[in-house]
Formats: structure tokens, sequence, C-alpha cells
């Protein structure tokens, strides 16, 4: 389809910008706006205008439906897991305190992790969503 | 605002619809940077004017993009019942604080406690993140689920539609569909 080249090629260009600003909402979640929902669907919405322009099936190839479903719960898991390691390491569920030598430092790679697994739930969940809805059409 | 509402519910074609609606989140977002919440305005706009315009527009890809024009005779009743919730909506909020009141009961509760300790206990610039990851650290896994049952309800209702074992089909199989 050669009528949609400037798409195609602009879309190529930006992609690798949106999954990189994606990844600076998420890690820069501590220090200015964002964090993990908002870089989950920034994130994803690189791969939902790959999957526009080029079609879901070269997307599929890129992130396989196992990918994105193993992502979709690991996510979860991995916040679950993260208040499941402060009860382990003696405080109360969801605790970050106890997680590291010293409180502050224990909040720090708790929400890190927290929002970590916020992003890649939601990244995954609106990857699905979006594959499943497209796929679909025939 | 107002007027891409009004154009919303006056449209019939679903394609325009969608697009007004994102523009409208889009505006929505504007307002909330002009009420000084930026991280909620990032929000908005990222899933408000991005996603669900997407998904809205693979929604319609999969119905008809159409709107059916609705039968005459309930128009009256639905009038009515959109004034009356509309007007109590208004009487409600005559008794809310003005806005940035500094008295206001939301801003004597907690959030004092949040915006002195939170540099001390948690030591992020960022309150909005430290309260939305620690101290409503359960509110967040709570979310965090329902964006996991959200996409696994999807998943359940469509993903398993075309087949056993697959929601799409292996590159073979796509090739073969060329063929």
């Amino acid at each position: 389809m050669n009528y949609k080249i400037v798409i195609r090629v602009v879309s190529k260009f930006l992609i690798p910008y949106m999954l990189l600003f994606a990844l600076y909402v998420q890690w820069h979640g501590d220090f200015g706006p964002g964090g993990g929902f908002q870089a989950g669907v920034i994130f994803a919405a690189g791969f939902i205008l790959y999957g526009i322009v080029f079609g879901v099936g070269n997307l599929r190839d890129v992130v396989p439906a196992w990918v994105t479903r193993t992502l979709l719960a690991g996510g979860v898991l991995l916040y679950a897991g993260v208040g499941v390691a402060g009860m382990l390491m003696g405080g109360s569920f969801l605790n970050y305190s106890v997680l590291a030598a010293t409180p502050t430092g224990g909040q720090h790679l708790g929400i890190l992790l927290v929002e970590l697994g916020v992003g890649v739930t939601v990244a995954a969940a609106m990857i699905t969503i979006f594959a499943t809805f497209s796929s679909r059409e025939r | 605002m107002i007027v891409v509402a009004v154009a919303i519910a006056r449209l019939h074609n679903l394609f325009a619809v969608v697009m007004l609606t994102g523009i409208f989140s889009l505006l929505g977002a504007a307002a909330y940077v002009v009420l000084d919440a930026v991280d909620v305005a990032f929000t908005e706009a990222a899933v408000g004017a991005g996603i669900s315009t997407v998904l809205m527009l693979g929604t319609l890809a999969l119905t008809t993009s159409e709107e059916r024009t609705a039968p005459r005779d309930r128009v009256i009743l639905a009038l009515v019942v959109v004034v009356l919730t509309g007007a109590v909506l208004v009487y409600g909020t005559l008794d809310m604080p003005f806005y940035g009141d500094p008295m206001a009961a939301i801003h004597q509760h907690v959030a004092p406690r949040y915006l002195g300790a939170s540099g001390a206990e948690i030591g992020i610039p960022n309150v909005v993140t430290s309260i939305l990851a620690s101290y409503r650290g359960y509110d967040t896994l709570g979310e965090t689920f329902v964006i996991f049952t959200a996409a696994a309800g999807v998943l359940a209702i469509l993903g398993r539609a075309r087949g056993p074992g697959t929601s799409k089909p292996t590159k073979a199989e796509r090739e073969d569909a060329e063929v």
C-alpha cells in the first residue's frame, strides 16, 4: 500500500521516541508528573500505532500473544509480590520501608517496582485489547 | 467543551462522534492543566484522548458507524430525567467550597500530613506518586487488578472466538490464507 508511505515513514520515525518517552515517564514518575499508568499507556500507544500502520499480523510478530499475556499477569504479580516481600521481610503487606536498609531507600525501591508492575500490566492490557479487537475484523 | 458536547449529542455519524470525544478529552486535559493537576491531565490525554479513541474506532470496525435513530415517543421522558439529574447535581455543587479554598474539608484531613511528612517518610519529590504508590498502595493494587481483569475479560469474550487455542493465526496460516 504505497499511498500510506508518509504515514509509514513518519510513524517508523516516531515510534522509537514514543517508547523512549514512555520509559522516561515510567522511571521519572518519582520526580515529575507521570508514573506507571501513563507510561504503560504511552508504551502501548507506540505498539498500537505500529499495529494500525503495519497491520495487526506484523504487530503480533513483534509481540506475540503469549508475551502480552505473560506480561499482563506478570505486572500484577510483581505488584503483589512486592507486597508479599514486605511481609516476608518483617513488615505489613505493601509496606516498602523494610525492603532496603533505610526506610526511604525501601520506599524508593518499592515504589519503583510497584510502578513498573503497573506500567507492564497497563501496557500489556492495552496491546492485548487492541489486538483482540482489531484481529476480529475480517 | 460545551460546543463539542452539543455536537456529540447532535451527530449521527459515530465516526465523527468518536473523533469529537477525543477532542473533548483533550480539552478536558487542558482544563486539568489549568487547575494545576498535571498528573490527571497526563492520564486524561493519554487514556481519554488516545487509547479510548483507538478502542472505539476498533469497536466501530466490528459493528457499524451509523447511529440507529431512537423512537421519538420516549424523548420527553428522557429530557425530564436528564434535566432533573442535572438540577440535582447543580444543587449539590452549591454546598461545595470555592476552588482553592484552604479551609475546605478535603484540605483539613490527611492532606497536610501527606504534604508535610512525605518528604521525610518517602523521600520522593512528587507527592502524587508517593500517595499513589505508597500511602494508597492498596488502592493502586486494586486498580491494577481492574485493568488486568478488563484485559482478561476482553480475551475471554473475543480472544477465543476464532478457534480453539489461538487468538491469532500463526504466520504459516496467514500465508496459507493469502495464497
